[in-house]
């Protein structure tokens, strides 16, 4: 089984977030970048169904050079290889165009993503990669088994859960519950290096989108606070004043 | 030229975020001077058709294709896009839900369409079309600009509100041409939960974290949610540990939510936790901990024991509603 895993180069989840060049561009000063918490579920999850010489679980990235030691950590963590398709990721659209060109003509089984990225939370490229392609595409998993040729997937849908089959090449996008995250260990650290990461270059495409502007939440006012034997009060303030029971 | 908005159906009943979905399409279309048109896929009575008349569509474009009576996300979004090039569409309107966040990204490819999902606002009218997102999972948001002709815009649920606009409404049976190829996916079983409220779309939301020591705690934060009609949530660390189910898991890594109300129960308010409930209208927050960072992004808070406060809060809320 062959397994393509897109991953997705984003600022560690704790950064504070901040704006640049009159608020037009994210603010990289002492950011730590992480491979996408959810791609690495994908990743945990391709790994187990390819690991001990059951197939090869293959990583890309959309990214410049700067994005190799994420790509790098997702080798640590168990993948094969690794291309990274060289351009800076403009949006879902041309990334997820960059992924269908490489993945046209490689034969592989399934291609998985995170359900989202944390940066722009789109959810976009999975879908994308499934259309330019032409083949089923599952949004945000929680579940995915397979024999090879037929997937049992489970995808979350509101207060529920829908179970589904699918035959033959499939993309999906995956969420909690498909697989616990690996921690890479030393020899996965150690056998990063040398496993091969191969460089394509882009191919171009239109511009469909483009961001004009960052904006941060508005801050809220100083907290209320009410006494612990009040919850009368509270009830009250949350009746007449916020107006939201 | 006009406006298309997806009206997705569960069980031949369209909810309240279909509406307003409807509602924020029909401001899209007024803002250019044109008309609103839903397609609905599936067993729809006409009656409930006939509702979306009600927040301002015109026409219904109605696919009742025996093949497509559950959702496969390749052959719906080939449905929607078909529909689209025949009405003239040039702006798609989704809600940005579990089935609109598969859906929304094939429509764009098609209709080689720059995507706005999660929305939270409407488009600007200065000459360029411009719709305000999330980003960073509620850290910030995004303006993006779709500089394509065709435009997709995914709404997230509470963002724009339910606003009536009775127009009159036709509705025309709409006949898919459905690809083979198109039906890879076959659903086998859908499992709902239909006593509770659903938390992405919730108006109101319980929260509780590890302050509540233990998953044999969570009968207090149930009967709380029963009786506000809330769904309930819960932090990262309660969801790693199996007290509750990962769909409950809302902050960056889980689900972003923005309800009318959020009441966070002993949880100490993290930064990721924050980003994904940091856009709901009101939060109210019960922490014994008074230096909890969570207090500092709070509208009302409650220094205490959970324990004490939560039973004390639900008499209240009794005495409230008698």
């Amino acid at each position: 089984m062959k397994i393509l895993v897109c991953i997705s180069n984003v600022p560690d989840t704790t950064t504070k977030i901040t704006f640049t060049n009159d608020n037009t561009e994210f603010n990289t000063a002492g950011v730590q970048y992480i491979v996408n918490p959810y791609d690495e579920i994908a990743l945990a999850r391709a790994i187990e169904l390819t690991e001990g010489g059951k197939g090869t679980t293959t990583v890309i990235n959309v990214g410049e050079a700067a994005t190799d030691p994420t790509i790098r950590k997702a080798l640590a963590i168990g993948a094969d290889d690794a291309v990274r398709v060289n351009a800076a990721p403009r949006d879902a659209y041309f990334v997820a165009k960059q992924i269908a060109e490489y993945a046209k003509d490689k034969d592989f089984d399934m291609i998985l993503t995170g359900r989202e990225s944390i940066d722009y939370n789109g959810n976009q490229v999975a879908a994308m990669v499934g259309e330019f392609l032409d083949i089923p595409s599952i949004s945000i998993i929680k579940k995915l088994d397979t024999d090879g040729t037929n997937a049992t997937i489970e995808r979350e849908i509101e207060g529920g859960k829908e179970v589904l089959t699918v035959s033959g090449k499939f993309v999906a996008s995956c969420a909690e519950g498909v697989a616990e995250p690996k921690i890479p260990n030393m020899r996965g650290i150690m056998s990063a290096r040398t496993k091969p990461l191969t460089v394509v270059e882009a191919v171009s495409i239109e511009e469909v989108t483009k961001v004009a502007k960052y904006e941060t939440p508005a801050p809220r006012g100083t907290v209320k606070l009410i006494p612990a034997e009040q919850t009368a009060e509270l009830i009250n303030l949350l009746h007449s004043e916020a107006k939201v029971i | 030229m006009s406006v298309l908005v997806y009206v997705e159906q569960a069980e031949g009943k369209f909810k309240k975020s279909v509406f307003e979905a409807v509602s924020y399409a029909k401001a899209i279309a007024n803002q250019q001077s044109t008309n609103l048109t839903a397609i609905s896929i599936g067993d729809v009575a006409e009656s409930e058709l006939k509702e979306l008349g009600k927040y301002g569509a015109s026409k219904v474009l109605n696919v009742s294709t025996d093949q497509l009576k559950t959702f496969v996300n390749q052959a719906y979004a080939s449905v929607i896009s078909s529909a689209a090039e025949k009405e003239g569409a040039d702006v798609v309107v989704l809600s940005n839900s579990f089935s609109g966040k598969g859906l929304a990204p094939r429509i764009a490819v098609k209709l080689k369409a720059g995507l706005a999902d999660g929305a939270v606002e409407l488009p600007s009218t200065d000459g360029k079309f411009s719709v305000k997102k999330t980003a960073f999972s509620g850290k910030a948001f995004a303006i993006t600009e779709l500089t394509s002709a065709n435009k997709v815009i995914a709404l997230n649920p509470n963002a724009f509100g339910v606003k009536e606009n009775a127009t009159d409404v036709t509705i025309e049976n709409f006949n898919a041409d459905v690809k083979q190829s198109d039906l890879g996916t076959v659903i086998k079983d859908i499992v709902r939960a239909t006593d509770k409220v659903s938390l992405p779309d919730a108006e109101l939301v319980v929260s509780a974290g590890r302050g509540l020591k233990g998953p044999e705690n969570w009968g207090m934060i149930e009967e709380l949610a029963g009786l506000l009609g809330a769904a309930t949530a819960c932090s990262k660390p309660v969801s790693d540990a199996d007290w509750r189910p990962h769909s409950e898991h809302v902050g960056q890594t889980g689900i972003a939510i923005s309800p009318n109300l959020y009441i966070a129960i002993g949880i100490s308010g993290a930064i990721q936790h924050l980003a994904g409930v940091s856009s709901s209208k009101v939060i109210v927050v019960i922490n014994k901990d008074p230096e909890a960072p969570f207090f500092k992004v709070a509208d009302y808070g409650i220094v205490g024991d959970a324990f004490e406060v939560v039973p004390k809060l639900i008499e209240a809320l009794k005495a409230h509603k008698a």
